[in-house]
């Protein structure tokens, strides 16, 4: 049977997540394997290097680099507080004499004779990590952090803003295909991850930021209300580190596109549990899409979410997404996969697969099909 | 030593291509070739495991064994494995730079030009009169992460406090490797000699300090070989050491792994030189846009990182503006929806253009994103700035400066363009007319394609060090570089000058190789297409009074001239070239330009 290689997005309802969970330098781990957590558990925390301020000593004191040493009150390695006195010139007979007070409260890390500078570093700032998901700590990854596994139901979005959120989760939209209209979103919403249908505008979503909604999974969104929305032009889909009280997920694409019926389905069925999602993106080598994870207690039911072979590609039979115009957002399944190429009509050649979409089959290129991978 | 066979691989960041190149009567051609999915990231997370992948894509369709146990056969024996093995990577992000000096227009540019030229991304330059504070410097430094970094400034035996400035903003930084926690990050330095021991004691217990010959040890010249060259040494010292599989991959080749980028560059310094001739070669890819090129007999390249067709596709648009997309589009697109469009083709970088209004709207991007990247390349093709210029009386007016452009249209011989876009357009009279449109040639310029983007592969091979086949290896790459890698489109003839609409700007006269003659007018703003194929043609090129062919204006040039798979491009419209900004005026000429050229299907 013809098999071709398609990447696709993961809507998974009973599967094991496993999420790495690393300081940005190396630090102290703060659970051993096998402890359960709590998505806000702290798992592992740091400190990161201080500040560094580079005082112009020599210019400030108007003496040559190299008596930088004569007129010092403080040595490498001292460390003094803002406003104490670290530099005096011998000024004349005694008297006059120029004080050069910390700008900071550090450490002075080093001394130069030849820029007449010192360098000061302030305290060190502390960085922690969080579980973001409840699970158990499967993994201890030593000095940096911990994997926390989760039985879950998992759900990739293609494109998202903002970092990491959890809440609870509120369908609001009743069909996949309804827009997330103003007056959908009210205060009860503050805090709660809430999910529309097909799309949402730009006045909306700032009402949904206005009243501190933690979350937002829909469909669509335009392209051109993300630069209101950000301040800049988004030129590369390298997203999560934006300062927003509101993550936004969105599952199809730009435009007003209806959610899948699978992805719908499955955040309608768990509706009001918590969860945690993570609008960070990033389009390149080693790909990430943002997602939905929502922990599920009691589960009989484990289905791994490493795919399986058979899993990475489409087949006769496969359920697929159009991803690109003139058929974009249609789903369907796959009728055959012919070998040869065939020209489109903007006359590219491509290897291509006859999908049926809505009782009609279609020839689409290959490349314009995304796996819809479910379980 | 002839060469019977010779495998070469370019580990991209997605795909993985080999190329199978024999000698067949006494002649090298590229014979086979294979591509897979690259493999440095997980689940996989071994570069060698797509190389083998593509290799046995070879294998298959030569029916010759390549490998044995997991491993390329080299040397070759009766009828098993290859002579020699040869390879180049962009995998993982290619070589990521941050260079620093003291005046950014001078040792940082010189510095940025090393970097670049060996083949790195550069991901910020620093400067002591960069406008940053030094704390802004060091949180800058410390958020790249890069693979090395580079360290110049002063001249030998000049000042030495400001370099060392420098240095100590870097180790007051303490700059941490991309990959690998464990490994001290290498930092070249190349500046004022006198500073070098100053820069040791400043740096050297905490990064990996290499110190190599000053970059612009006079002002007046730029010497950026030793730093090059050590680039690339570490480059396969510390970087690909990290990199999953890279280890055994470098035991498996002939020759050192170069960056795809820097063996492009060395292909197109090769070329040019041996050729005498002027280049340009642009490849256009997912993410970035690269441009090298040879005026003057000096080479430069650069890298438009957030310029590309796919994943940095809305940085195109961003940079150049709605309205410059949509001036090329031959239809007329709601602006909303031609944004959410493209947003989608970002999002989702591995579509193809099935309808061939997506066709237009990707090509008119490209021409766009070819523009910027070339802009950015003119500016940074200068002379060295900041040198005192002998003037004679009669330059008093001239209103010239150190630091022009060195990139001269009219003087460019040869443009070759690769990258998806270009190479794999469905007509190659699109490629042409891309090139065209957004390179906008001027005078006499051939055209040509990287068929199937071997270059790097190329470039790489016409660098063997190893004496036994170092001269044959580049003979083999000259020779598969012009039968087999370059597809010829043609030559672009446009004159230069002041005309009126309706004007005959150019006349001329083309014997061709079977000896017919043809005569061609060219009236401005229109172009005129002539089939002819990749051979000599004798031309003789009237322009009109005011036009510049190159020859100044009004005069007359003799020459020689080629055909191609598009044939002679006689393009009489103005450089710039000017779309008129009434809807319907413009979609007419960009229908009958189009139509000219025989571009797209007619309906």
């Amino acid at each position: 049977m013809a098999h071709a290689y398609t990447p696709g997005l993961k809507v998974l309802k009973h599967s094991k997540v496993r999420k790495d969970r690393r300081l940005p330098i190396k630090g102290e781990v703060c659970k051993k394997e096998g402890d359960m957590v709590q998505a806000d558990d702290i798992v592992a925390r740091t400190n990161l290097p201080g500040n560094v301020h580079m005082v112009k000593v020599a210019n400030r004191l108007n003496i040559s680099p190299a008596d930088i040493h004569d007129v010092l009150t403080v040595e490498e390695g001292d460390k003094v507080n803002k406003g104490d006195r670290i530099a005096q010139t011998d000024g004349l007979f005694g008297f006059f004499k120029s004080d050069l007070m910390s700008p900071v409260s550090g450490e002075i890390e080093s001394i130069s004779d030849v820029t007449g500078q010192i360098v000061m570093r302030e305290a060190p700032i502390p960085v922690e990590v969080d579980a973001y998901v409840s699970g158990v700590v499967s993994n201890i990854i030593e000095q940096e952090g911990v994997t926390v596994e989760s039985n879950a139901a998992y759900v990739q979005g293609i494109f998202g803003i903002g970092g990491e959120a959890r809440g609870s989760l509120c369908v609001i939209s009743s069909e996949r295909g309804n827009e997330l209209s103003l007056e959908d979103i009210n205060e009860s919403h503050e805090g709660k991850i809430i999910v529309g249908g097909s799309f949402i505008g730009i006045d909306a979503y700032k009402k949904a930021l206005e009243l501190n909604v933690g979350g937002i999974v829909v469909g669509g969104f335009n392209y051109y209300d993300l630069e209101e929305v950000l301040g800049y032009t988004l030129g590369v889909a390298i997203t999560g580190t934006e300062d927003l009280v509101t993550s936004l997920i969105v599952t199809e694409g730009y435009g007003n596109i209806e959610m899948s019926e699978r992805t719908f389905d499955l955040l309608k069925e768990n509706n009001g549990k918590f969860v945690s999602i993570n609008g960070a993106t990033q389009i390149r080598a080693g790909v990430i899409r943002p997602e939905i994870v929502i922990p599920l207690e009691d589960v009989e039911k484990n289905t791994d979410g490493d795919l399986r072979p058979e899993q990475l590609g489409i087949k006769e039979g496969s359920l697929v997404r159009v991803i690109r115009s003139p058929f974009f957002g249609k789903i369907g399944r796959v009728d055959s996969l012919p070998a040869e190429l065939q020209q489109m009509e903007s006359e590219t050649m491509v290897r291509v697969a006859k999908v049926r979409v809505d009782d009609e089959v279609v020839v689409i290129p290959r490349s314009n099909l995304e796996m819809l991978e479910t379980d | 030593m002839i060469l019977r066979s010779i495998l070469a691989t370019d580990c991209g960041s997605t795909t993985t291509k080999a190329i199978l190149i024999e000698n067949i009567n006494d002649e090298y051609r590229l014979t086979f070739r294979g591509e897979a999915p690259t493999t440095v990231e997980a689940p996989f997370e071994d570069v060698t495991r797509g190389v083998l992948n593509a290799v046995m894509e070879i294998e298959e369709l030569s029916g010759r064994r390549i490998i044995d146990n997991d491993r390329i056969i080299t040397p070759s024996n009766e009828s098993d494995g290859v002579d020699i093995y040869i390879s180049t990577s962009s995998a993982g992000g290619g070589l990521q730079m941050m260079v620093a000096g003291v005046v950014k227009s001078m040792s940082g540019e010189s510095a940025e030009r090393a970097a670049l030229g060996a083949g790195s991304i550069v991901m910020d330059i620093i400067a002591s009169n960069d406008g940053r504070l030094p704390h802004e410097k060091i949180k800058r430094i410390r958020e790249l992460r890069p693979d090395m970094i580079l360290l110049s400034g002063g001249i030998d035996g000049g000042t030495v406090s400001h370099v060392v400035e420098l240095a100590e903003i870097l180790a007051a930084a303490n700059p941490q490797p991309r990959l690998g926690q464990e490994y001290k990050l290498p930092v070249i330095y190349a500046g004022n000699n006198k500073a070098q021991d100053k820069i040791d004691d400043t740096l050297g217990k905490k990064v990996d300090l290499d110190i190599v010959d000053n970059i612009r040890p006079v002002l007046e010249r730029e010497n950026l070989e030793p730093s090059r060259d050590k680039i690339h040494d570490l480059f396969m010292e510390h970087v690909m050491q990290q990199a999953p599989g890279y280890k055994k991959l470098m035991s498996w080749t002939d020759a050192p792994i170069m960056p795809t980028p820097g063996a492009v560059g060395s292909l197109i310094e090769m070329i040019a030189e041996k050729e005498d001739i002027t280049v340009v070669g642009v490849d256009i890819g997912g993410a970035t846009t690269d441009i090298f090129s040879v005026f003057q007999g000096k080479f430069n390249r650069t890298v438009s990182a957030n310029l590309g067709m796919s994943y940095s596709i809305c940085n195109v648009l961003a940079e150049s503006g709605l309205d410059n997309v949509l001036r090329w589009v031959p239809f007329e697109i709601d602006r909303k929806e031609l944004t959410n469009r493209i947003g989608n083709k970002m999002i989702r970088p591995t579509t193809v253009p099935q309808s061939l209004e997506e066709l237009f709207i990707e090509q008119s991007i490209a021409r766009e994103a070819l523009r910027l990247s070339f802009r950015q390349h003119k500016e940074f093709a200068v002379g060295l700035k900041g040198i005192q210029k002998e003037r004679t009386i009669s330059d008093a007016f001239e209103q010239t400066t150190s630091g022009e452009s060195l990139v001269n249209m009219m003087d460019l011989d040869l443009l070759v363009g690769s990258g998806g876009v270009l190479s794999h357009a469905p007509r190659r009279e699109q490629s042409a007319k891309m090139l065209i449109d957004s390179f906008m040639p001027e005078g006499i310029t051939q055209l040509a394609v990287d068929s199937i983007f071997m270059m790097p592969q190329l470039g790489v091979l016409a660098h063997v060090d190893k004496e036994e086949f170092s001269e044959e290896s580049r003979k083999a790459a000259l020779e598969v570089f012009h039968k087999d890698c370059l597809i010829r489109l043609g030559t672009c003839i446009t004159p230069v000058g002041r005309s009126k609409p309706g004007e005959v700007i150019l006349s001329a006269t083309l014997t061709m190789s079977d000896g017919s003659s043809i005569e061609q007018e060219l009236t401005k703003n229109e172009i005129v297409r002539v089939e002819a194929p990749y051979e000599p043609i004798k031309a003789v090129l009237t322009p009109s009074k005011k036009m510049d062919l190159g020859a100044g204006a009004g005069q007359q040039i003799r020459t020689k001239i080629y055909g191609g798979t598009v044939g002679l491009i006689f393009d009489g419209r103005d450089r710039p070239i000017t779309i008129p900004s009434d809807q319907e005026r413009r979609l007419e000429s960009l229908r009958s330009w189009s139509r000219a050229l025989n571009e797209y299907p007619e309906n």
